[in-house]
């Protein structure tokens, strides 16, 4: 956003200034910790109902559609959760500059690795490789 | 003659370090750090999945790491952080309805979180166990 009259001229070469997004995290932090708690009691009925069980059994009830779409939202609702809990960590016990932006990075790096590998494979279960 | 005063037993200065502990800080700690274990178990959830996507065998693996005496441990401790994260999770929502902040409420929500936890995880390993028909 254009910056305002108000802010002074080093203000303005820097950009830096309300960004108007303060609010951002914090709400969809609570928006992600609402849907997780009834998707974390889904996942833990899921788990709970494949222990024992053999690959295919498995893998059948993995790629089952509403299993697959209850675990898909689960996976999409923590990792964002994740992602900003753990940025709001570093941001609070990190300081110095290399280190702060690196693991700030790691941390989106990590979250998006963990979400896509477990989407990828409740995907491919769902599209029946091992013939629903 | 002026007599010599004994002094007065007076408490010495705390150290600022030795108090007890109140238990809504130790619940505020023990969730962030829930939170940071859950996000890194977050990789048992993928290697799980990806696993059960890979085929049989690397799902044997996977079944076989989970049922040894660490893969348990791990698991009773991830439901442990995960049930506990949650129940602290739903204390928080309710503070932000702008409710539960009075020194009995906090006292209270926070007894609720740490007796709900364990016993959220014992009932569900008791149950799990169940499941399994005692066959593991």
């Amino acid at each position: 956003m254009a910056p305002g009259k108000m802010s002074t001229p080093l203000g303005r070469v820097r950009g830096l200034g309300a960004a108007r997004s303060g609010t951002e995290n914090f709400w969809r932090q609570r928006v992600t910790a609402v849907a997780n708690v009834p998707l974390t009691i889904a996942f833990v009925l899921i788990v709970v109902s494949l222990l024992g069980r053999n690959h295919a059994a498995a893998a059948q009830i993995l790629g089952s559609p509403l299993v697959a779409i209850i675990m898909l939202l689960f996976i999409l609702s923590i990792t964002t959760h994740m992602r900003i809990g753990m940025k709001e960590i570093i941001e609070d016990y990190i300081h110095e500059e290399p280190a702060r932006v690196i693991l700030l990075m790691a941390n989106t790096f990590f979250t998006s690795c963990v979400a896509l590998a477990a989407a990828y494979g409740i995907l491919r279960l769902s599209f029946g490789v091992f013939g629903v | 003659m002026a007599e010599t005063k004994t002094p007065v037993e007076r408490p010495l200065s705390p150290h600022l370090l030795i108090y007890r502990w109140p238990l809504p800080m130790v619940m505020s700690i023990i969730h962030r750090i829930t939170g940071a274990g859950l996000y890194f178990s977050t990789l048992l959830v993928a290697w799980w999945l990806m696993a059960a996507a890979a085929g049989p065998n690397p799902y044997s693996n996977f079944a076989a790491f989970m049922s040894s005496f660490f893969g348990r441990l791990l698991l009773f401790g991830y439901t442990w952080a995960l049930l506990h994260h949650m129940l602290g999770g739903i204390r928080h929502l309710i503070w932000d309805t702008g409710h539960g902040f009075s020194a009995a409420e906090r006292e209270r929500l926070a007894l609720a979180t740490a007796i709900g936890s364990v016993s959220l995880t014992l009932i569900l390993w008791v149950f799990g166990y169940l499941v399994m028909g005692g066959s593991h």
